[in-house]
């Protein structure tokens, strides 16, 4: 297993460095100059080819790429282009919030989810069921940012429960609290997705593990309900649920560009639509980069996890 | 062997709601089963032989199941009516099954011992250690090898031989009165399948359990029965001991069943088809299901049910063939061959006054 995992860490190397690539070559054909931004309409072709050369832009593009490069291996990202400050703690200030709030959602939906579509499953055809399965239709259905706005709307302006935005009162230290009071509306937007997808899942999966034969075994056997629920049923049914997790996982850094938008959440997600609109290579590089890692890493952790759950799976 | 009846099924009805309308699965089954007998419930697909015993254990899908009438008589109490909680009481521990298919029977994510163990802890009053215990002397008794080591492993480690004597462990864990046995050795290849039906006599003699086994296999029926229920379109269409439905059949439908089945002395490419196929049991035909592919049916089959017609005291048939007024009909050759065979056999066995466990052509 060690070896395994040892592998796929190595073998994750040069597809990082494609995906390096493919966003390098990505970002530069994206329409639009960085120092659009830093010139006046009455800047000389000399100031633009100035500000060009300061930011190594005029050189060709895989000279650029090989600079980058060699400079990200030893650790250092960058400088952004529109603040001017180092890309690495700008991302790892973000980081913090994105994870804060995404890790609050995809544990409640989770949560919530799971015994919901279990619920779901074993009730199929009452109108327990049909009422879960039409209410997670809503939920997958039902976008961000009208779900964020509505909220927001009803329980921020008009009945002044939580912030409309942000993750602390401004000028206060943040206690946990307030950091709570303002996680609330963005989560439930986030949570909605998320739960009404897990809960579909969860249904499909168990109506699907209550159809196989071998519980049909454990019936015959004379078990009550719950054990066979618990000892037969849900660890079948969280094989191909692992999966799911595994899709959400990269969730957590690569945050959520619209909810956090709306809500003005710090994180990694707003960082990444200011940096399209400014052109900021360097800060789209490193988020290019750190989603790329999460996402290779929530495949290792999958695969390591099949193995755990189902002893069918097993690795050398 | 005692006389004891120690399972009754009356007139049981079992009819399933479909999308195209309500099938009449079980149309008036009845059967006793005496203790330590083997009872052979064969017939082909869909004629409701796994249904009714199904019933009796009550694992047929409660949603769409509609038990219409009947009784199933368990140690006075008719099963149909107990509470769920009571039935998992009884289900394992007095009443177990072995299922068609080894490969998927078993939970893939538990090891194999845990799932032996597992109807121990559920209906014995015993601690996981002797559980344990047992679980590892049922594993040597069904002959799997290695006990303390296979019971770490996982099903998937399994051949299917191997995961159907798990299965019979499983289904012998609690010592039940009654082993019903669903067609357990079809998805097996035919040296394993002599292997588990011969563990299935032996231990059935060992624990003295009574033993329902379906089938759709008369060569396998021969092996194993000392009785022999013949089911056709949700009903038993005759009903005897194993030689009285081998040598002396009386219902066309299972002289249909003899005659095709293969022998070493018929050419195979003269092998006896029945006509036709069973039918449906959405619209259940008028009179005997069976009429419409029978050679021998009389007017009176396309118009009025069959009532059941005592053979002997073991022997019973429902075919109206044996009605005193109808006409005397030859059955097929190969059937007149086997009554002549019987004949021969029988007076050897009132010459020898044998013990009464039959000769099973073995």
């Amino acid at each position: 297993m060690k070896k395994y995992v040892g592998k796929r860490f190595l073998t994750a190397v040069p597809v990082l460095l494609m995906i390096t690539i493919g966003a390098f070559i990505m970002i530069n054909l994206a329409p639009g100059e960085p120092t659009d931004l830093y010139i006046t309409p009455d800047a000389t072709v000399q100031q633009v080819e100035a500000t060009r050369r300061a930011l190594g832009l005029d050189q060709p593009y895989p000279v650029q790429y090989i600079r980058w490069l060699g400079r990200a291996v030893t650790g250092d990202l960058g400088i952004s282009f529109s603040t001017r400050y180092p890309v690495l703690p700008i991302i790892i200030s973000r980081l913090g919030p994105t994870i804060v709030l995404m890790g609050t959602t995809l544990l409640f939906s989770y949560i919530v989810a799971i015994p919901l579509g279990i619920i779901s499953a074993r009730k199929q055809g009452t109108w327990v069921d049909t009422f879960l399965t039409g209410s997670a239709f809503v939920g997958v259905s039902i976008p961000n940012f009208f779900l964020g706005l509505g909220l927001i709307y009803i329980f921020a302006v008009q009945l002044n429960w939580f912030p409309t935005g942000g993750m602390q009162e401004l000028g206060v230290d943040g206690s946990i609290f307030s950091v709570l009071r303002h996680l609330v509306l963005p989560v439930i937007v986030l949570s909605a997705f998320y739960i009404a997808n897990m809960t579909r899942y969860m249904r499909a999966t168990m109506i699907q593990v209550y159809g196989e034969n071998y519980i049909r075994t454990a019936t015959a056997k004379g078990l009550a309900q719950k054990v066979i629920l618990t000892k037969h049923g849900i660890r079948n049914a969280l094989i191909p649920v692992i999966t799911i997790v595994g899709t959400d996982l990269p969730r957590l850094v690569g945050g959520a560009i619209v909810t956090e938008q709306i809500f003005q959440w710090p994180g990694l997600g707003r960082l990444t639509i200011t940096a399209i609109q400014q052109r900021d290579l360097p800060i789209l590089m490193a988020i290019t980069i750190l989603s790329a890692f999460v996402v290779l890493l929530a495949n290792i952790f999958v695969d390591v996890m099949y193995a755990v759950v189902d002893p069918r799976i097993k690795y050398d | 062997m005692e006389e004891t009846t120690v399972l009754e099924v009356k007139d049981l009805a079992i009819s399933f709601q479909t999308f195209e309308g309500v099938v009449k699965a079980v149309r008036g089954v009845e059967f006793m089963l005496k203790k330590g007998e083997t009872l052979a419930i064969v017939g082909e697909s869909g004629s409701g032989k796994s249904v009714s015993t199904k019933a009796i254990n009550r694992l047929l899908p409660e949603k769409n199941t509609l038990i219409e009438r009947g009784e199933v008589l368990f140690e006075g109490q008719d099963l149909l009516k107990l509470s769920e909680k009571d039935m998992q009481g009884i289900r394992g521990n007095d009443i177990a099954m072995i299922f068609q298919d080894p490969m998927t029977s078993l939970n893939p994510t538990m090891t194999v011992g845990k799932q032996i163990a597992e109807p121990i802890i559920a209906h014995k009053n015993v601690s996981k250690e002797e559980a344990k215990e047992k679980a590892l002397e049922l594993m040597d008794l069904v002959g799997i090898h290695h006990p303390k080591k296979s019971y770490k492993n996982y099903p998937h480690q399994f051949s299917g031989g191997m995961r159907q004597r798990v299965m019979i462990a499983i289904a012998l864990a609690c010592e039940p009165k009654i082993l019903i046995a669903d067609e357990p050795t079809t998805a097996l290849d035919v040296t394993i399948q002599a292997q588990i039906l011969d563990l299935m006599n032996k231990l059935k003699d060992e624990l003295d359990t009574s033993i329902i086994f379906i089938t759709h296999d008369l060569g396998v029926v021969a092996q194993m029965a000392d009785r022999v229920a013949v089911m056709y379109a949700g009903q038993i269409v005759e009903i005897g001991t194993a030689d009285e439905i081998f040598y002396n059949p009386m219902h066309p439908y299972t002289w249909g069943l003899l005659a095709s089945m293969p022998t070493l002395d018929v050419d195979q490419k003269n092998l006896y088809t029945i006509p036709g196929s069973p039918p449906n049991l959405l619209h259940p035909p008028v009179g005997d299901a069976f009429a419409a592919r029978n050679d021998y049916a009389l007017a009176i089959d396309f118009q009025q049910e069959p009532e059941v017609f005592k053979v002997t005291d073991t022997h019973y048939a429902k075919t109206w063939l044996l009605h005193p007024d109808a006409p005397d009909v030859t059955p097929p050759l190969k059937v007149v061959r086997r009554k002549e065979k019987y004949e021969a056999l029988f007076s050897v066995k009132m010459y020898a006054n044998s013990t009464g466990g039959g000769i099973n052509g073995g």
